[in-house]
Order: structure tokens, then C-alpha cells, then sequence
């Protein structure tokens, strides 16, 4: 808190010694959030920022987890699938826009398409290579105790491989806010990604541009804290 | 008809012959030591024999039935790696139990934390216990669910020398307690006469039976005594011998 309070501090004193006229002081940017919330817009956007990160990144979850885990599993599966996923791998999120433009149209799908995207690669890998790195010994022991493979699923692999799962799901969460407010930026009206760009463009409004951008940094640190607690809590069992 | 049978067993991996023509009799309640070099297949003896691998040749036998698959009559004890990081002592002692009922569970658990030297430490996670101890976790795990046979493969490899004699005198109590059958592979002469009843010491790769000593000291077996010195003495220039070949 107090670190905050001198970078601030810093801040305004930077704008006032420079003379800037277009960047603004902290005042300044509270003051425009201040604006907004007033037009009952900033909560607005904050939300539906929250609703299309989570519907994109809740899907990769859903379909990351046991696809990584299958194709750590089943060898040749892995063997036919890892290939692609490695090809797919580096190309930016973003450089899907264009496609997701034409499948989804300008709506609120292109963007979660595009979180969807981001979140999914890394988890399916950290998945795979969760349930290639489970010590053989712990495998061995589940069949010599007689455990069938649902069984063994259930009261070994999962708890095996969860921690190194959980910590790739806060990473793919801080990859998917990072998607969202780019996507936000080109193909939507609202949200926070959307307020940074609008307000340069509709009116030079630098102060909601760096606000924007503040509530940014803050809703995904609150959002990345809360991950760390739960990952925390499991990793400790 | 003895407890454990192993015939005309070989092995091999592609073109590398890791056994050759292993033959034994395990009697029911007997401790024995399979003792050998690095990479004799001492260990890929006792994966066969757990049914975790299929020979290449010949076939391993328990109470006169082929060995087709991992069992839980027949308990493997690793290195303390082995036990569950993610459940408290008592409940990777119950592991295996799943099939009983809450009380025999109850009761089961119970009995074997206390064999085993763990009570007090029902609630503890392995990553509190020290080497021994979790290797008497891993001990317990395997007695719960009464098997008739216990695989162990160097579990004390890991520890440090004193806590070994201390993890070796316990091992032998918790045999004479519970009367199991028991397989031992190990690289430690010392180790293989101080708690077998046999001894099977096996050549380097290829594996082969090149003695099999009765070791005919009764339990506590005294370090000094001549008849102990003379009989690690014997197997240590049978190693010797293979280590020349």
C-alpha cells in the first residue's frame, strides 16, 4: 500500500515538472473513473470483461484437463496429437482474430474463442506432462493393491497430478486476461479492453486510457490472488 | 508344495539376456535374500515374480498357480518413495483396504501403525516423517492387506547407515510377528546375511544362481560371531569370483 502511495506520489509529481498537457496526473485518472462509474459504466464493463474471460477460459478447463490427461495416457494418442498441439502452440492468440472475426462475426464468441484458445494450449500440455511425470512407483503400487484403472484414476493419478494442473490453470489464467483485453480492443463494444481504445479514439480521453488500464492491472491481480490461494491450499495436501 | 516357485526362468531385453536358467523353491514363512552386483536382474527377477513383468522364458509360480498380473496377496515395498505424499499416515496404511468396512479398516490400521513404530503419527503427512519412518509407512501399507508374500527391493538404499541397522532389526520383527513370506533383493552382503535364511547370490548379467547359502544362525544374529563372519566371508568371495568373470 504505501509503495503505491509513493509511486503515485512520483507520478504526479513527474506530470507536473514535465508540464504534460495529454498525460494525465493520478488526480486526473481518478477523477474519469470516478466519470464512468457515475454513467454506471465501469462496473458494466468490468463485468462483462470478468464474463467473457471466464466462459473462454471455464471451456479450456473443461476440455483441457481430460484431453492433456488422455494424451499423457494413451502413448499413441499422444504421439499422433503432440505434434499439432506443438505446431499450434506458438502462434499468438491474437493472429487468430481475423478467423474468429469471419466464424463468430463482431459478438461477444470472438473473443472467448480467442481466450478459449490461449488458455487451452497450456493446460492441455502442463495435463500431459502432469500424468507423464507421475512417479511409475505410484502407478505400480495402485495395481498391486488391486486397484482397477477407474479406481486408480480416482485415488491416484488425480491427486498425482493435481498441484502441477492447478498451477497451470493460474497461468493460463494470467494468458487469458492478457488475450481478452487485446480481443476486447478490435472486436467489441464493451469492456475493459474496448474502454482503453474507445477513449483514445473517441475523444483523446488519456485519463480513461490509463485508467483503463489501472483496472486492468488490479481486477487481474485480484482474480490471480484468489487462484493463488485455492492452488496454495491444494498443494499443501 | 512351496509358497513360491520359480522355473527354468529367463529373461530378456531385445537382444540383451538379463537372466538365465533361474530355478528356486521358496518355502511359506522363509526370508530370502537375492543378492547380486548392479544389473544382475535381481530386481527384474522380483518385477517377474510381482507380475509386473513376463518373462521370456520359464515361469514363476505362487501356491503352484502361474504369476499372470500384479496381486494384492503379493506387496511390493520400494524405497520410501513409495508412499502417497497427498494422504496422512493412517490413510496410505489404508490404501488398500477399500474393500473392508469402516471398522475392520479402523482396526487394521490401527494395528499395523502401531507394528510399525508410527503411533502418534496417525494424522502426519509423509513429507513430515523422516526416510525411516516413511519407509515403515510403506511397510505398514503392504502388511495391511495381509498379504502372503512381501517383495522388497533395497528399501533401505536410501537411508543412512544407522538408521538401516535400526530399519533392519525392525523388519526382522515385524517378519517373526507376522510369519510372511519374504524376498529381499538387495547389493549389501553384510545386509543379505544378517536377515536371510537363505541366501541366492546371482552372477553379473547374465543373472545366474551361482550359489544359494543357508544361513543356519539363529535370530538376533550377533555381528561378531565366527560362524556370521564366515559365512558373509563365503559370499563375498562368491561375488568376487563373479565379478572376475
Amino acid at each position: 500500500m504505501a509503495a503505491v502511495l509513493v509511486l503515485a506520489g512520483l507520478w504526479q509529481l513527474a506530470v507536473i515538472m514535465t508540464g504534460a498537457t495529454i498525460f494525465p496526473s493520478p488526480g486526473d485518472v481518478i477523477r474519469g473513473l470516478g466519470e464512468l462509474a457515475g454513467r454506471g459504466i465501469l462496473w458494466s464493463y468490468i463485468g462483462d470483461s470478468l464474463v467473457r474471460v471466464m466462459s473462454g477460459y471455464l471451456a479450456a478447463v473443461l476440455l483441457g484437463i481430460p484431453l492433456g490427461m488422455a494424451l499423457g495416457w494413451f502413448p499413441t494418442l499422444g504421439r499422433i496429437v503432440n505434434p499439432i498441439i506443438q505446431l499450434l502452440r506458438p502462434i499468438s492468440p491474437l493472429a487468430w482474430m481475423p478467423l474468429a472475426v469471419i466464424w463468430f462475426g463482431v459478438s461477444n464468441a470472438a473473443p472467448i474463442f480467442l481466450i478459449f484458445l490461449a488458455a487451452l494450449f497450456p493446460i492441455v500440455v502442463a495435463s500431459m506432462n502432469a500424468v507423464h511425470n507421475i512417479p511409475p512407483m505410484y502407478l505400480q503400487a495402485g495395481r498391486n493393491f488391486g486397484l482397477s484403472t477407474p479406481r486408480l484414476m480416482a485415488r491416484v493419478i488425480v491427486p498425482a497430478t493435481l498441484p502441477p494442473i492447478l498451477v497451470s490453470l493460474r497461468i493460463a489464467f494470467g494468458v487469458a486476461w492478457l488475450v481478452l483485453v487485446a480481443a476486447e480492443m478490435i472486436a467489441v463494444d464493451s469492456g475493459l479492453g474496448y474502454l482503453i481504445i474507445d477513449a483514445r479514439n473517441a475523444g483523446k480521453r488519456y485519463d480513461l486510457v490509463v485508467g483503463g488500464m489501472l483496472l486492468i492491472g488490479v481486477v487481474g491481480l485480484a482474480v490471480d490472488s484468489m487462484f493463488r490461494l485455492v492452488a496454495d491450499k491444494a498443494i499443501e495436501n | 508344495m512351496s509358497k513360491v516357485e520359480i522355473r527354468n526362468l529367463s529373461m530378456r531385453f531385445g537382444i540383451t539376456e538379463v537372466l538365465r536358467d533361474i530355478n528356486l523353491s521358496v518355502r511359506e514363512g522363509e526370508f530370502v535374500c537375492i543378492l547380486g552386483p548392479s544389473g544382475c536382474g535381481k530386481s527384474t527377477l522380483l518385477n517377474i515374480v510381482g507380475g509386473f513383468v513376463q518373462p521370456s522364458a520359464g515361469e514363476a509360480l505362487i501356491d503352484g498357480v502361474p504369476v499372470s498380473g500384479p496381486d494384492p496377496r503379493r506387496i511390493f515395498v520400494f524405497q520410501e518413495r513409495g508412499v502417497f505424499p497427498w494422504l496422512s499416515v493412517e490413510e496410505n496404511v489404508a490404501f488398500g483396504l477399500f474393500r473392508l468396512s469402516d471398522g475392520e479398516k479402523r482396526e487394521r490400521v490401527a494395528r499395523y501403525v502401531q507394528l510399525v513404530g508410527l503411533a502418534g503419527f496417525e494424522k502426519a503427512y509423509p513429507r513430515e516423517l523422516s526416510g525411516g519412518m516413511k519407509q515403515r509407512l510403506e511397510v505398514a501399507r503392504a502388511l495391511a492387506v495381509h498379504p502372503d508374500v512381501l517383495y522388497l527391493d533395497e528399501p533401505f538404499g536410501a537411508l543412512d547407515s544407522i538408521t538401516r541397522l535400526q530399519m533392519r532389526r525392525e523388519l526382522l520383527r515385524i517378519w517373526q510377528a507376522e510369519k510372511k513370506t519374504i524376498l529381499f533383493v538387495t547389493h549389501d552382503i553384510e545386509e543379505s546375511v544378517q536377515l536371510a535364511d537363505r541366501v541366492v547370490v546371482l552372477s553379473a548379467r547374465p543373472g545366474k544362481i551361482r550359489r544359494v547359502l543357508e544361513i543356519d544362525i539363529p535370530h538376533p544374529r550377533d555381528l561378531s560371531a565366527p560362524r556370521y563372519i564366515e559365512l558373509r566371508d563365503i559370499i563375498f568371495s562368491e561375488i568376487g569370483l563373479a565379478h572376475q568373470v
